[in-house]
């Protein structure tokens, strides 16, 4: 059981997110680049003279994106291993999990490691204004915690109540609102926060859905790969 | 083996397995996502903003 998850997590994990990886590196990495000339001030908006939404940015940085692409493969390994367990609990109070229902898998937890805490903690573009580092990944943990449990009482809990306790858990963490700043000091203009927020939203649902689809084919086959060697 | 005998591993000696597996996974994505320390701070800059985490 343990070589069937760590398996199963492994090769999905590095697919998935060595995917995720190029995927950044197209869509998010430019957009990103193009906030940090605002917030090492190379460039200014709102002066006298309009600047130019098309800068020259820095193309691919060996060193840099090497390591993104190291760390996105890890993280997305990290979740799958979570993903992989909870299938495998799932599949022993009778879930079917395959890549199909894997699809579902995937989109709870873009829901639970993206949307949730994105939805009032937006993802940040260099330069924004936050509070506190510490007292945000605190909110960003028990969002996530709240997330995942309420959408693990949606699709296992099975009554009435359980999905009004789920909803609860979904509302609360915004109802009673993250760590903000104190005042607004972003250098970046609105119109690259929004798409940065888009773009990571995006990345991390295709991501996610390939995390799903990856993690519930490899348990599979895992599965009966072990079942035809026993 | 019979479908009795595998539902038994999933059901029984499969819970060991899951939590071991949580605990790694999660610890995985603190270590990449949320540590401050500078180095790994550094390395991990943009796949923390890319992928949603609390960064600075």
């Amino acid at each position: 059981m343990y070589t069937r998850i760590l398996t199963s997590a492994l090769f999905a994990g590095a697919a998935a997110g060595l995917i995720a990886a190029l995927l950044q590196l197209v869509f998010v990495q430019p957009v990103l680049l193009h906030a940090e000339l605002y917030e090492s001030g190379e460039l200014v908006h709102f002066g006298g003279t309009p600047v130019s939404a098309h800068p020259e940015l820095p193309g691919f940085d060996l060193m840099r994106d090497s390591l993104s692409i190291v760390f996105t493969m890890l993280t997305y390994t990290g979740y799958t291993l979570v993903m992989v367990a909870l299938m495998s609990m799932a599949e022993g109070r009778g879930a079917a999990i395959n890549a199909r229902t894997g699809l579902i898998w995937g989109i709870a937890g873009f829901i639970a490691f993206h949307l949730a805490p994105g939805f009032t903690l937006a993802p940040e573009v260099p330069g924004v204004a936050a509070a506190d580092v510490g007292d945000r990944q605190v909110w960003w943990t028990a969002t996530v915690a709240t997330a995942g449990a309420a959408m693990w009482l949606i699709a296992y809990g099975g009554n009435k109540i359980s999905y009004l306790i789920a909803v609860a858990l979904l509302m609360a963490p915004h109802l009673i609102g993250a760590p903000e700043p104190d005042s607004f000091s972003g250098p970046v203009p609105t119109e690259i926060g929004a798409l940065f927020a888009a773009r990571a939203f995006g990345v991390g649902l295709a991501a996610w859905a390939l995390v799903g689809t990856f993690a519930g084919y490899f348990w599979q086959t895992e599965g009966e790969r072990a079942e035809a060697s026993a | 083996m019979t479908t009795k005998t595998l539902n038994a591993s999933a059901a029984g000696l499969g819970f060991l397995p899951a939590v071991f597996a949580i605990v790694l996974g999660l610890g995985v994505v603190t270590l990449t996502g949320h540590v401050q320390a500078a180095a790994l701070h550094d390395a991990a800059h943009d796949v923390r903003h890319a992928t949603g985490f609390p960064c600075h």
